[in-house]
Protein backbone atom coordinates (compact mmCIF):
# COMPACT_ATOMS: atom_id res chain seq x y z
CA UNK A 1 0.00 0.00 0.00
CA UNK A 2 2.95 2.20 0.54
CA UNK A 3 3.86 1.69 -2.57
CA UNK A 4 0.83 2.84 -4.42
CA UNK A 5 0.57 5.72 -2.09
CA UNK A 6 3.81 7.03 -3.35
CA UNK A 7 3.15 6.24 -6.85
CA UNK A 8 -1.00 6.70 -7.05
CA UNK A 9 -0.37 9.56 -10.01
CA UNK A 10 1.51 7.23 -12.18
CA UNK A 11 -1.25 4.43 -11.23
CA UNK A 12 -3.72 6.63 -12.39
CA UNK A 13 -1.94 8.19 -15.29
CA UNK A 14 -1.82 4.03 -16.58
CA UNK A 15 -5.51 3.37 -15.62
CA UNK A 16 -6.66 6.71 -17.89
CA UNK A 17 -4.35 4.99 -21.07
CA UNK A 18 -5.74 1.65 -19.77
CA UNK A 19 -9.38 3.00 -19.95
CA UNK A 20 -8.74 4.93 -23.55
CA UNK A 21 -6.93 1.16 -25.09
CA UNK A 22 -10.08 -0.51 -24.13
CA UNK A 23 -12.92 1.98 -24.25
CA UNK A 24 -11.78 2.47 -28.16
CA UNK A 25 -11.71 -1.36 -29.39
CA UNK A 26 -14.87 -1.91 -27.48
CA UNK A 27 -17.00 0.95 -29.28
CA UNK A 28 -15.15 0.09 -32.30
CA UNK A 29 -15.85 -3.61 -32.34
CA UNK A 30 -19.77 -2.98 -31.33
CA UNK A 31 -20.08 -0.63 -33.90
CA UNK A 32 -18.44 -2.69 -36.71
CA UNK A 33 -19.71 -6.19 -35.23
CA UNK A 34 -23.30 -5.82 -35.10
CA UNK A 35 -23.61 -4.40 -38.73
CA UNK A 36 -21.64 -7.40 -39.94
CA UNK A 37 -24.00 -9.72 -37.95
CA UNK A 38 -27.14 -8.24 -38.71
CA UNK A 39 -26.16 -9.13 -42.25
CA UNK A 40 -24.90 -12.70 -41.57
CA UNK A 41 -28.15 -13.49 -40.13
CA UNK A 42 -29.94 -12.01 -42.72
CA UNK A 43 -27.98 -14.16 -45.15
CA UNK A 44 -27.47 -18.10 -43.87
CA UNK A 45 -25.31 -18.79 -46.95
CA UNK A 46 -22.81 -16.94 -45.54
CA UNK A 47 -23.60 -17.10 -41.59
CA UNK A 48 -21.56 -19.99 -41.42
CA UNK A 49 -19.09 -18.41 -43.44
CA UNK A 50 -18.70 -15.62 -41.54
CA UNK A 51 -18.42 -16.47 -38.15
CA UNK A 52 -15.69 -19.20 -39.17
CA UNK A 53 -13.86 -16.30 -40.35
CA UNK A 54 -14.15 -14.70 -37.07
CA UNK A 55 -13.40 -17.69 -35.19
CA UNK A 56 -10.28 -17.86 -36.63
CA UNK A 57 -8.92 -13.82 -36.28
CA UNK A 58 -9.37 -14.91 -32.38
CA UNK A 59 -7.45 -17.58 -32.28
CA UNK A 60 -4.47 -15.10 -33.99
CA UNK A 61 -2.44 -15.18 -30.46
CA UNK A 62 -2.05 -11.25 -28.72
CA UNK A 63 1.46 -10.67 -28.77
CA UNK A 64 2.01 -12.39 -32.25
CA UNK A 65 -0.76 -9.88 -33.85
CA UNK A 66 0.73 -6.45 -31.71
CA UNK A 67 4.10 -7.30 -33.49
CA UNK A 68 2.84 -8.23 -37.23
CA UNK A 69 0.25 -5.29 -37.31
CA UNK A 70 2.88 -2.71 -37.82
CA UNK A 71 3.77 -4.32 -40.67
CA UNK A 72 0.29 -4.46 -41.79
CA UNK A 73 -0.88 -1.59 -41.50
CA UNK A 74 2.36 0.49 -41.83
CA UNK A 75 2.07 2.18 -37.78
CA UNK A 76 5.51 2.33 -35.79
CA UNK A 77 6.11 -0.49 -33.84
CA UNK A 78 5.35 1.57 -30.70
CA UNK A 79 2.44 2.56 -31.60
CA UNK A 80 -0.72 2.63 -29.35
CA UNK A 81 -2.69 2.17 -32.34
CA UNK A 82 -1.28 -1.59 -32.83
CA UNK A 83 -2.95 -2.43 -29.86
CA UNK A 84 -6.16 -0.27 -30.27
CA UNK A 85 -6.67 -2.24 -34.14
CA UNK A 86 -5.36 -5.62 -32.69
CA UNK A 87 -8.27 -5.26 -29.73
CA UNK A 88 -10.61 -4.25 -32.04
CA UNK A 89 -10.52 -6.96 -34.55
CA UNK A 90 -10.94 -9.32 -31.23
CA UNK A 91 -13.65 -7.36 -30.40
CA UNK A 92 -15.23 -7.73 -33.60
CA UNK A 93 -13.89 -11.49 -33.81
CA UNK A 94 -16.14 -12.30 -30.12
CA UNK A 95 -18.92 -9.66 -31.12
CA UNK A 96 -20.26 -10.85 -34.80
CA UNK A 97 -21.44 -13.93 -33.49
CA UNK A 98 -22.98 -12.62 -30.47
CA UNK A 99 -24.57 -9.68 -32.85
CA UNK A 100 -25.87 -12.78 -35.24
CA UNK A 101 -27.10 -14.91 -32.56
CA UNK A 102 -29.00 -11.44 -31.05
CA UNK A 103 -30.74 -10.73 -34.14
CA UNK A 104 -32.01 -14.50 -34.77
CA UNK A 105 -33.22 -14.83 -31.04
CA UNK A 106 -35.67 -11.76 -32.51
CA UNK A 107 -39.32 -13.61 -32.72
CA UNK A 108 -39.88 -13.38 -36.20
CA UNK A 109 -44.00 -13.29 -35.82
CA UNK A 110 -42.92 -9.93 -34.15
CA UNK A 111 -40.99 -8.69 -37.09
CA UNK A 112 -43.53 -9.90 -39.74
CA UNK A 113 -45.84 -7.76 -37.16
CA UNK A 114 -43.83 -5.00 -38.09
CA UNK A 115 -43.45 -4.92 -41.68
CA UNK A 116 -47.70 -5.86 -41.58
CA UNK A 117 -47.98 -2.65 -39.56
CA UNK A 118 -46.33 -0.60 -42.09
CA UNK A 119 -42.48 -0.24 -40.94
CA UNK A 120 -40.17 0.49 -43.66
CA UNK A 121 -37.24 -2.10 -43.87
CA UNK A 122 -34.40 0.96 -42.65
CA UNK A 123 -37.22 1.29 -39.77
CA UNK A 124 -38.18 -1.89 -39.22
CA UNK A 125 -34.30 -3.03 -38.33
CA UNK A 126 -33.43 0.11 -36.46
CA UNK A 127 -36.44 0.65 -34.48
CA UNK A 128 -37.38 -2.93 -34.02
CA UNK A 129 -34.43 -5.59 -34.59
CA UNK A 130 -31.59 -4.01 -33.09
CA UNK A 131 -33.50 -3.10 -29.80
CA UNK A 132 -35.10 -6.70 -29.18
CA UNK A 133 -31.75 -7.98 -30.47
CA UNK A 134 -30.47 -5.43 -27.18
CA UNK A 135 -30.30 -8.33 -24.43
CA UNK A 136 -28.04 -10.75 -26.50
CA UNK A 137 -26.30 -8.02 -27.71
CA UNK A 138 -26.04 -6.33 -24.21
CA UNK A 139 -24.55 -10.01 -23.21
CA UNK A 140 -22.00 -10.55 -25.83
CA UNK A 141 -20.76 -7.10 -25.34
CA UNK A 142 -20.39 -7.77 -21.50
CA UNK A 143 -17.70 -10.66 -22.41
CA UNK A 144 -15.70 -8.09 -25.34
CA UNK A 145 -15.79 -5.95 -22.44
CA UNK A 146 -14.06 -7.85 -20.25
CA UNK A 147 -11.84 -9.48 -22.74
CA UNK A 148 -10.89 -6.30 -23.97
CA UNK A 149 -9.49 -4.93 -20.82
CA UNK A 150 -7.68 -7.61 -19.91
CA UNK A 151 -6.04 -8.33 -22.91
CA UNK A 152 -5.04 -4.47 -23.03
CA UNK A 153 -2.09 -5.49 -21.00
CA UNK A 154 -0.40 -7.61 -22.89
CA UNK A 155 -0.07 -4.49 -24.66
CA UNK A 156 2.61 -3.63 -21.82
CA UNK A 157 4.92 -6.15 -23.74
CA UNK A 158 5.68 -4.32 -26.71
CA UNK A 159 5.57 -1.23 -25.04
CA UNK A 160 2.64 0.40 -24.64
CA UNK A 161 1.85 1.92 -21.09
CA UNK A 162 -1.07 0.62 -19.72
CA UNK A 163 -2.08 -0.88 -15.66
CA UNK A 164 -0.29 -3.80 -17.56
CA UNK A 165 3.18 -1.83 -17.52
CA UNK A 166 2.98 -2.86 -13.60
CA UNK A 167 3.36 -6.03 -14.06
CA UNK A 168 6.10 -6.01 -16.49
CA UNK A 169 8.32 -3.30 -14.01
CA UNK A 170 7.15 -4.88 -11.03
CA UNK A 171 8.29 -8.46 -12.19
CA UNK A 172 12.02 -6.64 -13.40
CA UNK A 173 12.17 -4.70 -10.32
CA UNK A 174 10.72 -7.49 -8.43
CA UNK A 175 8.39 -5.57 -6.51
CA UNK A 176 5.42 -7.69 -5.98
CA UNK A 177 2.78 -4.77 -4.20
CA UNK A 178 3.28 -3.08 -8.04
CA UNK A 179 2.19 -6.49 -9.66
CA UNK A 180 -0.61 -6.95 -7.45
CA UNK A 181 -1.59 -2.77 -7.80
CA UNK A 182 -1.68 -3.67 -11.74
CA UNK A 183 -4.20 -6.89 -11.02
CA UNK A 184 -6.55 -5.18 -8.49
CA UNK A 185 -6.83 -2.67 -11.09
CA UNK A 186 -7.51 -4.26 -14.11
CA UNK A 187 -10.06 -6.34 -12.20
CA UNK A 188 -11.67 -3.30 -10.69
CA UNK A 189 -11.71 -1.76 -13.95
CA UNK A 190 -13.28 -5.32 -15.84
CA UNK A 191 -15.99 -4.38 -12.62
CA UNK A 192 -16.63 -1.08 -13.74
CA UNK A 193 -17.13 -1.77 -17.48
CA UNK A 194 -19.66 -4.45 -16.86
CA UNK A 195 -21.79 -2.66 -14.10
CA UNK A 196 -21.64 0.52 -16.31
CA UNK A 197 -22.89 -1.87 -18.88
CA UNK A 198 -25.38 -3.26 -16.81
CA UNK A 199 -27.00 -0.11 -15.76
CA UNK A 200 -26.84 1.01 -19.36
CA UNK A 201 -28.90 -2.34 -20.78
CA UNK A 202 -31.32 -1.16 -17.21
CA UNK A 203 -31.93 2.59 -18.19
CA UNK A 204 -31.96 1.42 -22.35
CA UNK A 205 -34.12 -1.56 -22.10
CA UNK A 206 -36.47 -1.30 -19.55
CA UNK A 207 -38.52 -3.48 -21.19
CA UNK A 208 -36.10 -6.72 -20.84
CA UNK A 209 -35.05 -7.74 -17.53
CA UNK A 210 -31.44 -7.90 -17.45
CA UNK A 211 -31.27 -9.65 -14.68
CA UNK A 212 -32.35 -12.45 -16.22
CA UNK A 213 -29.54 -12.00 -18.97
CA UNK A 214 -26.68 -14.87 -18.63
CA UNK A 215 -23.90 -13.14 -16.29
CA UNK A 216 -21.72 -14.39 -18.91
CA UNK A 217 -19.37 -11.72 -18.53
CA UNK A 218 -16.69 -12.79 -16.60
CA UNK A 219 -17.52 -16.41 -15.95
CA UNK A 220 -16.83 -16.86 -19.91
CA UNK A 221 -13.40 -14.97 -19.61
CA UNK A 222 -12.55 -17.03 -16.53
CA UNK A 223 -13.83 -20.54 -18.39
CA UNK A 224 -12.22 -19.70 -21.95
CA UNK A 225 -10.03 -16.80 -21.91
CA UNK A 226 -7.35 -16.01 -23.85
CA UNK A 227 -4.41 -13.60 -23.53
CA UNK B 1 -64.98 -2.68 -51.68
CA UNK B 2 -62.36 -5.42 -52.10
CA UNK B 3 -62.32 -7.70 -54.82
CA UNK B 4 -59.80 -10.81 -55.70
CA UNK B 5 -59.73 -11.70 -59.48
CA UNK B 6 -58.29 -15.17 -60.11
CA UNK B 7 -55.84 -14.98 -58.24
CA UNK B 8 -53.41 -17.88 -57.90
CA UNK B 9 -50.17 -18.20 -55.79
CA UNK B 10 -47.69 -20.81 -55.81
CA UNK B 11 -44.82 -20.26 -53.52
CA UNK B 12 -40.84 -20.55 -54.72
CA UNK B 13 -40.73 -24.16 -53.82
CA UNK B 14 -43.60 -25.69 -56.16
CA UNK B 15 -46.29 -26.06 -53.81
CA UNK B 16 -49.65 -24.21 -54.71
CA UNK B 17 -51.34 -22.27 -51.72
CA UNK B 18 -54.14 -21.44 -54.34
CA UNK B 19 -55.16 -22.34 -57.23
CA UNK B 20 -57.77 -19.68 -58.48
CA UNK B 21 -59.46 -17.95 -56.42
CA UNK B 22 -62.18 -15.09 -57.48
CA UNK B 23 -64.46 -12.98 -54.79
CA UNK B 24 -66.31 -9.91 -53.92
CA UNK B 25 -65.99 -7.87 -50.82
CA UNK B 26 -68.65 -5.58 -50.24
CA UNK B 27 -67.24 -2.41 -48.53
CA UNK B 28 -68.66 -2.32 -44.39
CA UNK B 29 -68.95 -5.72 -44.05
CA UNK B 30 -67.46 -8.47 -42.50
CA UNK B 31 -66.25 -11.72 -45.11
CA UNK B 32 -64.74 -14.59 -43.39
CA UNK B 33 -62.94 -16.85 -44.20
CA UNK B 34 -63.13 -20.47 -43.45
CA UNK B 35 -61.18 -23.62 -43.32
CA UNK B 36 -58.76 -25.90 -42.13
CA UNK B 37 -55.04 -25.25 -42.04
CA UNK B 38 -53.54 -25.45 -45.66
CA UNK B 39 -56.82 -24.32 -47.40
CA UNK B 40 -54.59 -20.60 -48.42
CA UNK B 41 -56.85 -18.89 -46.14
CA UNK B 42 -53.82 -16.52 -44.54
CA UNK B 43 -52.28 -16.28 -47.66
CA UNK B 44 -55.44 -14.83 -49.10
CA UNK B 45 -55.58 -12.36 -46.73
CA UNK B 46 -52.14 -11.30 -47.03
CA UNK B 47 -52.71 -10.27 -50.01
CA UNK B 48 -54.80 -7.02 -49.32
CA UNK B 49 -51.78 -5.86 -47.69
CA UNK B 50 -49.32 -7.07 -49.99
CA UNK B 51 -47.43 -9.35 -47.23
CA UNK B 52 -48.27 -11.83 -49.71
CA UNK B 53 -47.87 -11.01 -53.77
CA UNK B 54 -50.18 -13.57 -56.07
CA UNK B 55 -48.08 -15.10 -58.87
CA UNK B 56 -51.81 -15.10 -60.71
CA UNK B 57 -54.69 -12.57 -60.80
CA UNK B 58 -55.04 -9.43 -59.05
CA UNK B 59 -56.41 -7.81 -55.51
CA UNK B 60 -58.38 -4.60 -56.31
CA UNK B 61 -59.23 -2.20 -53.24
CA UNK B 62 -61.64 0.39 -54.72
CA UNK B 63 -61.03 -0.60 -58.56
CA UNK B 64 -57.30 0.11 -58.05
CA UNK B 65 -54.86 -2.95 -58.26
CA UNK B 66 -53.03 -3.21 -54.99
CA UNK B 67 -49.89 -4.55 -56.94
CA UNK B 68 -49.43 -0.68 -57.71
CA UNK B 69 -49.62 0.71 -54.62
CA UNK B 70 -46.23 1.49 -52.62
CA UNK B 71 -46.25 -1.75 -50.09
CA UNK B 72 -45.07 0.52 -46.92
CA UNK B 73 -47.75 2.81 -47.48
CA UNK B 74 -50.68 0.83 -48.78
CA UNK B 75 -50.18 -1.17 -45.28
CA UNK B 76 -50.18 1.89 -42.96
CA UNK B 77 -53.58 2.47 -44.50
CA UNK B 78 -54.93 -1.00 -43.43
CA UNK B 79 -55.26 -2.41 -39.80
CA UNK B 80 -53.82 -5.70 -39.08
CA UNK B 81 -54.81 -7.73 -36.20
CA UNK B 82 -53.17 -11.15 -36.09
CA UNK B 83 -53.12 -13.73 -33.64
CA UNK B 84 -50.92 -13.60 -30.77
CA UNK B 85 -51.38 -9.78 -31.11
CA UNK B 86 -47.79 -9.57 -32.24
CA UNK B 87 -47.18 -6.04 -30.02
CA UNK B 88 -43.78 -4.60 -30.09
CA UNK B 89 -42.43 -6.42 -26.71
CA UNK B 90 -40.14 -2.97 -26.22
CA UNK B 91 -42.68 -0.55 -26.50
CA UNK B 92 -45.60 0.42 -24.41
CA UNK B 93 -48.85 -0.74 -24.93
CA UNK B 94 -50.30 2.93 -25.72
CA UNK B 95 -46.83 3.64 -28.35
CA UNK B 96 -47.70 0.31 -29.78
CA UNK B 97 -51.15 1.13 -30.55
CA UNK B 98 -49.51 4.48 -31.62
CA UNK B 99 -47.07 3.22 -33.69
CA UNK B 100 -48.29 3.50 -37.36
CA UNK B 101 -49.92 7.09 -36.64
CA UNK B 102 -45.94 7.63 -35.82
CA UNK B 103 -45.38 6.09 -39.11
CA UNK B 104 -47.61 8.59 -40.66
CA UNK B 105 -46.14 11.19 -39.49
CA UNK B 106 -48.37 12.30 -37.15
CA UNK B 107 -47.20 14.32 -33.86
CA UNK B 108 -46.56 12.27 -30.89
CA UNK B 109 -49.09 14.62 -28.73
CA UNK B 110 -51.85 13.90 -31.14
CA UNK B 111 -50.89 10.32 -31.64
CA UNK B 112 -50.93 9.61 -27.86
CA UNK B 113 -54.43 11.36 -27.63
CA UNK B 114 -55.66 9.24 -30.27
CA UNK B 115 -53.99 6.33 -28.83
CA UNK B 116 -55.93 6.99 -25.35
CA UNK B 117 -59.25 7.44 -26.94
CA UNK B 118 -59.09 4.13 -29.25
CA UNK B 119 -58.32 1.91 -26.42
CA UNK B 120 -61.66 3.03 -24.18
CA UNK B 121 -63.09 2.22 -27.49
CA UNK B 122 -61.72 -1.03 -26.92
CA UNK B 123 -62.77 -1.60 -23.79
CA UNK B 124 -58.91 -1.25 -22.30
CA UNK B 125 -59.02 0.00 -19.16
CA UNK B 126 -56.41 3.41 -19.96
CA UNK B 127 -54.24 2.26 -16.45
CA UNK B 128 -52.67 -0.27 -18.56
CA UNK B 129 -51.20 1.93 -21.32
CA UNK B 130 -48.17 2.31 -19.70
CA UNK B 131 -47.71 -1.24 -19.15
CA UNK B 132 -45.21 -3.56 -21.22
CA UNK B 133 -47.39 -5.95 -23.55
CA UNK B 134 -45.80 -9.20 -21.55
CA UNK B 135 -47.65 -7.40 -18.50
CA UNK B 136 -51.04 -8.07 -19.92
CA UNK B 137 -53.00 -11.48 -20.29
CA UNK B 138 -53.62 -12.74 -23.72
CA UNK B 139 -56.76 -11.02 -23.73
CA UNK B 140 -55.34 -7.69 -22.76
CA UNK B 141 -53.09 -7.77 -25.29
CA UNK B 142 -55.45 -9.06 -28.37
CA UNK B 143 -57.54 -5.89 -27.19
CA UNK B 144 -54.07 -3.69 -27.86
CA UNK B 145 -53.97 -5.64 -31.23
CA UNK B 146 -57.52 -4.18 -32.16
CA UNK B 147 -56.63 -0.84 -31.04
CA UNK B 148 -53.69 -0.89 -33.04
CA UNK B 149 -55.43 -2.26 -36.12
CA UNK B 150 -58.01 0.78 -35.65
CA UNK B 151 -56.49 3.65 -34.54
CA UNK B 152 -55.92 5.28 -38.30
CA UNK B 153 -59.24 4.29 -38.52
CA UNK B 154 -58.46 2.32 -42.03
CA UNK B 155 -61.34 1.31 -44.25
CA UNK B 156 -60.18 -1.89 -44.34
CA UNK B 157 -59.33 -4.32 -41.04
CA UNK B 158 -57.14 -7.50 -41.90
CA UNK B 159 -58.06 -10.06 -38.59
CA UNK B 160 -55.81 -13.50 -39.35
CA UNK B 161 -57.59 -15.39 -36.51
CA UNK B 162 -57.46 -12.97 -33.84
CA UNK B 163 -58.66 -14.41 -30.93
CA UNK B 164 -57.46 -18.40 -31.75
CA UNK B 165 -55.48 -17.97 -29.04
CA UNK B 166 -57.03 -16.75 -26.11
CA UNK B 167 -59.17 -19.02 -23.56
CA UNK B 168 -62.60 -19.44 -24.74
CA UNK B 169 -64.54 -17.13 -22.23
CA UNK B 170 -62.22 -14.57 -23.07
CA UNK B 171 -62.80 -15.28 -26.70
CA UNK B 172 -66.29 -15.24 -26.50
CA UNK B 173 -65.86 -11.56 -24.74
CA UNK B 174 -63.80 -10.46 -27.39
CA UNK B 175 -66.01 -11.64 -30.07
CA UNK B 176 -69.07 -9.80 -29.18
CA UNK B 177 -66.78 -6.63 -28.21
CA UNK B 178 -65.90 -7.15 -32.26
CA UNK B 179 -69.50 -7.08 -33.03
CA UNK B 180 -70.52 -4.21 -31.09
CA UNK B 181 -67.12 -2.03 -32.68
CA UNK B 182 -68.60 -3.35 -36.36
CA UNK B 183 -71.90 -1.95 -35.61
CA UNK B 184 -70.17 1.59 -34.40
CA UNK B 185 -67.81 1.46 -36.98
CA UNK B 186 -68.60 -0.08 -40.50
CA UNK B 187 -65.11 -1.44 -41.63
CA UNK B 188 -64.52 -3.52 -43.98
CA UNK B 189 -63.44 -6.70 -42.23
CA UNK B 190 -61.57 -9.53 -44.02
CA UNK B 191 -61.46 -12.18 -41.09
CA UNK B 192 -59.64 -15.39 -41.13
CA UNK B 193 -60.58 -18.69 -39.11
CA UNK B 194 -60.44 -22.15 -38.81
CA UNK B 195 -63.60 -22.03 -36.65
CA UNK B 196 -67.28 -22.50 -38.28
CA UNK B 197 -69.02 -20.95 -34.96
CA UNK B 198 -66.49 -17.89 -35.23
CA UNK B 199 -67.45 -17.47 -38.60
CA UNK B 200 -71.15 -17.64 -38.95
CA UNK B 201 -71.10 -15.70 -35.12
CA UNK B 202 -69.01 -12.69 -36.94
CA UNK B 203 -69.22 -13.10 -40.69
CA UNK B 204 -72.20 -11.13 -43.07
CA UNK B 205 -70.18 -12.96 -45.80
CA UNK B 206 -68.78 -16.41 -45.21
CA UNK B 207 -66.21 -18.12 -47.11
CA UNK B 208 -65.92 -21.87 -46.92
CA UNK B 209 -62.65 -22.73 -48.21
CA UNK B 210 -60.51 -26.49 -49.28
CA UNK B 211 -57.87 -27.03 -49.93
CA UNK B 212 -55.71 -25.05 -51.96
CA UNK B 213 -57.75 -21.83 -51.84
CA UNK B 214 -61.32 -23.48 -53.34
CA UNK B 215 -64.23 -22.07 -52.76
CA UNK B 216 -66.97 -24.59 -51.38
CA UNK B 217 -69.53 -22.50 -51.10
CA UNK B 218 -69.80 -18.82 -50.22
CA UNK B 219 -73.05 -17.48 -48.60
CA UNK B 220 -74.76 -15.98 -45.25
CA UNK B 221 -74.38 -17.91 -42.49
CA UNK B 222 -78.04 -18.79 -43.30
CA UNK B 223 -77.78 -19.70 -46.83
CA UNK B 224 -74.99 -21.41 -45.93
CA UNK B 225 -76.92 -23.85 -43.10
CA UNK B 226 -79.98 -23.86 -45.05
CA UNK B 227 -78.44 -25.23 -48.15
CA UNK B 228 -75.33 -26.36 -47.83
CA UNK B 229 -73.58 -26.91 -51.46
CA UNK B 230 -72.32 -30.19 -50.74
CA UNK B 231 -71.41 -33.10 -48.24
CA UNK B 232 -68.02 -30.99 -47.69
CA UNK B 233 -70.09 -28.07 -47.08
CA UNK B 234 -72.46 -29.92 -44.69
CA UNK B 235 -70.01 -31.95 -42.62
CA UNK B 236 -67.74 -28.84 -42.01
CA UNK B 237 -70.30 -26.97 -40.87
CA UNK B 238 -71.29 -29.87 -38.54
CA UNK B 239 -74.40 -31.03 -39.84
CA UNK B 240 -73.92 -34.27 -40.36
CA UNK B 241 -73.13 -34.00 -36.29
CA UNK B 242 -76.02 -34.10 -33.61
CA UNK B 243 -75.23 -30.52 -31.97
CA UNK B 244 -76.76 -28.57 -35.61
CA UNK B 245 -79.64 -31.14 -36.09
CA UNK B 246 -82.05 -29.56 -33.52
CA UNK B 247 -85.90 -30.68 -32.87
CA UNK B 248 -88.39 -29.53 -30.65
CA UNK B 249 -89.96 -31.44 -27.84
CA UNK B 250 -92.77 -30.10 -25.32
CA UNK B 251 -92.52 -30.51 -22.13
CA UNK B 252 -94.61 -29.13 -19.04
CA UNK B 253 -96.17 -26.95 -21.71
CA UNK B 254 -92.82 -24.94 -22.79
CA UNK B 255 -91.41 -26.15 -26.21
CA UNK B 256 -87.87 -26.83 -26.04
CA UNK B 257 -85.41 -27.49 -28.64
CA UNK B 258 -83.35 -30.42 -28.49
CA UNK B 259 -80.50 -31.55 -30.47
CA UNK B 260 -79.58 -35.32 -31.97
CA UNK B 261 -77.49 -36.13 -29.30
CA UNK B 262 -80.61 -35.73 -26.68
CA UNK B 263 -79.11 -32.52 -25.06
CA UNK B 264 -81.43 -29.51 -24.10
CA UNK B 265 -79.75 -26.23 -26.02
CA UNK B 266 -82.58 -24.06 -25.60
CA UNK B 267 -86.30 -22.69 -25.64
CA UNK B 268 -88.32 -21.93 -28.72
CA UNK B 269 -90.21 -18.78 -28.16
Amino acid sequence: MTWFRDNTDKVMDLLLSHVWLSAVPIVLGFVIAVPIGWYANRHPRLRGFLLSVAGVLYTVPSLAFFLILPTIIGTGILAPTNVVVALTVYAVAIMVRSAADAFESVPPPVLDAATATGFAPAGRAFTVELPLAGPVLLAGLRVVAVSTVSLVSVGALIGVSNLGSLFTEGYRTDNTPEILIGVIGIVLLALAYDVLLVLAGRVLMPWSSTRATPRSGLRRLVGGGHA
Amino acid sequence: MIEYRSIGKTFADGTEAVGDFSLMLPSRTTTVLVGSSGCGKTTLLRMVNRMVDPTRGQVLIDDVDVATRNKVQLRRSIGYVMQHAGLLPHRKVIDNVATVLRLNGVDRKEARDRSYAVLETVGLDTSLATKYPSQLSGGQQQRVGVARGLVTDPNILLMDEPFGAVDPIVRDELQRELLRLQAELDKTIVFVTHDIDEAFLLGDQVVILRQGGVVAQVGTPKEIIASPADDFVRSFVGLDKGHRRLHVEERDGTRIVVDATGKATGVLE
